[in-house]
């Protein structure tokens, strides 16, 4: 597998892209790194251009990273939180983009609480649109950061063991990590209680396990995910004690593990819920490797969306791109129905 | 494609550069070589080579991308350009660097590159040496050590070629419809503002 170019107008879901488009953008984040690493943490390339952070759902990492990121390109970089916003007021989701874009923005960066959100807005505008979380659907800048950490410690994808743990059915972070790890030829396993686990499990092409210790004992890499204490408790188990006692992470667990595990979280950590404090602070974790990761890797997005707008728009001076106009979009009328009243 | 320079002469001439290099230099010890990517790396270690057979130490070496501080991205390709690591291993305060580039044609990327070196620490001094001076400079740029100077018309693109990336060591000239073009800035249109501005 090759790195090939990434030409979209979007960054909306991995199932679109190609493995070798995600090999490219673990690439860009490799080369983003290095001004992380300076001392003046800084470069103009996108002086001049707008970067709006569109989150109807609250975030603070995800949200604070693409800030971080797109400050550290010289964008400006405008945060709306929808709770404060027109949203309160009535205005749909296509009249407050609209107006966004309206104010000559060159990337949005969407957090919905609806699947499809992003890509419906992608349809409707001509700046760059990031998904960066819909609903159930994907998180796909989580997923670029969790395969550039992998990457730094794995070097390679090829037969590489992932499980993941926790609310695997409602979890955007998981589905989007599965599909990538599968593209680039990783063995996927997904290990939760039955009423977590998606009912098209072994269609996403991953195993299945509903014992933690088998999960662990197998596992290169060990990603888990934040239960969400404030939907589920009670709907989808019992109490966040007993997910602790049966599926959380702890180091008398961990005693069946390959010496160089990896464990992983996309925070924030309920401590003592999905892992243990020792863990979650112990030698096998890169959890605060995946953070300093997502600014570098949500820099290379910013760079590649902001920087090929003109082209996009205007058509480039010389020919178009060999591939021709910008990808279909998906233009599901069961999306439009759903965000746009 | 002609060629300007063969293997032998492009070897004589990096030796020719070391020398005014080293001749131009007050202190050889505050000297540091940092080539702009990607063949004014391997130009920039090839007169390390050279300058320490002559004067017995060699100088510390980096290397510097410019993409992230070019002012095209907005023209074709802007963002495509394949972006690589900056790596300069050492501090630039208090020395006296020469930046290293194959070709120098519009002054565009040295700009860009002294925008970059800024920000690793205040040199001393900073000087400029390139295999090859093409003229058509589009700003204020001259160099302080110069190879050869080409003649080339617009269309043309002269090349250095090094044996580690190209398997051969010259300098050419090949013609290349659309590299005029394609170093052309962008008409810069104004705005229009809406008829009716609404609040």
């Amino acid at each position: 597998m090759m790195p090939e170019q990434y030409r979209r107008k979007d960054l909306l879901s991995i199932r679109d892209l190609s493995p070798g488009e995600i090999l490219f953008l673990l690439d860009m984040t490799d080369s983003f790194r290095e001004v992380n690493e300076r001392e003046i943490k800084k470069v103009p390339s996108l002086r001049g251009k707008t970067v709006v952070n569109l989150f109807f759902e609250p975030s603070t990492r995800t949200r604070t990273s693409f800030e971080i990121a797109g400050k550290r390109l010289s964008a400006d970089v405008i945060n709306i939180a929808a709770s404060v916003s027109s949203a309160q007021k009535g205005e749909t989701l296509r009249d407050t983009a609209r107006n966004i874009e309206a104010m000559s923005t060159d990337v949005v960066v969407v957090r919905h609480s609806a699947s499809g959100a992003p890509a419906y807005l992608a349809g409707e505008l001509n700046c760059g649109v990031v998904n960066a979380g819909d609903g159930c659907h994907e998180h796909p800048t989580q997923a670029l950061l969790d395969l550039y950490t992998i990457r730094e410690h794995k070097k390679e994808f090829d037969g590489l063991r992932v499980s993941i743990v926790g609310d695997i059915a409602r979890s955007r972070v998981a589905r989007s990590n599965i599909i990538a790890l599968s593209k680039l030829g990783a063995e996927v396993m997904i290990c939760g209680p039955r009423t977590m686990l998606p009912a098209e499990a072994e269609s996403l092409g991953a195993r299945v396990s509903t014992r933690v210790e088998e999960a662990i004992e197998w596992s290169d890499v060990l990603m888990t995910l934040r239960i969400q204490l404030e939907r589920e408790a009670g709907a989808a188990f019992p109490s966040a004690r007993e997910y602790a006692a049966t599926f959380g992470i702890n180091r008398k667990r961990l005693e069946g593990a390959k010496r160089d595990l990896l464990i992983m979280h996309p925070g924030p950590i309920n401590r003592g819920v999905e892992l243990s404090p020792d863990v979650a602070d112990g030698p096998f974790s890169v959890i605060l490797e995946q953070v300093e990761y997502g600014v570098a890797c949500r820099m290379g997005i910013l760079y590649l969306l902001a920087g090929q707008r003109e082209e996009v728009d205007g058509g480039p001076e010389t020919g178009g791109s060999p591939d021709g106009p910008a990808e279909a979009r998906p233009e599901s009328t069961e999306v439009r129905d759903a965000v746009a009243h | 494609m002609r060629e300007e320079l063969s293997a032998e002469q492009l070897s004589r001439t990096l030796k020719r550069l070391s020398h005014e290099i080293i001749e131009q230099s007050g202190d050889m010890t505050m000297i540091a070589l940092v080539g702009i990517r990607t063949r004014g790396v391997g130009l920039a270690e090839r007169l390390a080579v050279v300058i320490e057979g002559l004067t017995g130490a060699r100088p510390p070496l980096g290397a510097i991308d410019v993409t992230l501080y070019r002012d095209d991205l907005d023209l074709e390709g802007g963002a495509r350009r394949r972006l690589r690591k900056t790596d300069i291993p050492f501090s630039s305060a208090g020395k006296d660097i020469v930046l290293v580039d194959d070709v120098l044609f519009t002054g565009r990327t040295v700009r860009a590159a002294l925008a970059a070196l800024v920000n690793f620490g205040r040199p001393r001094r900073v000087q400029l040496a390139v295999a090859v001076d093409r003229g058509g400079r589009e700003l204020p740029v001259r160099a302080d050590f110069i190879g050869r100077n080409i003649v080339a018309l617009p269309d043309e693109e002269v090349l250095v070629l090094l044996e580690e990336s190209d398997g051969r060591d010259a300098i050419v000239v090949q013609d290349t419809p659309g590299f005029a073009k394609k170093h052309k800035p962008k008409e810069f249109k104004m705005p229009t503002a809406a008829p009716e501005d609404t609040p």
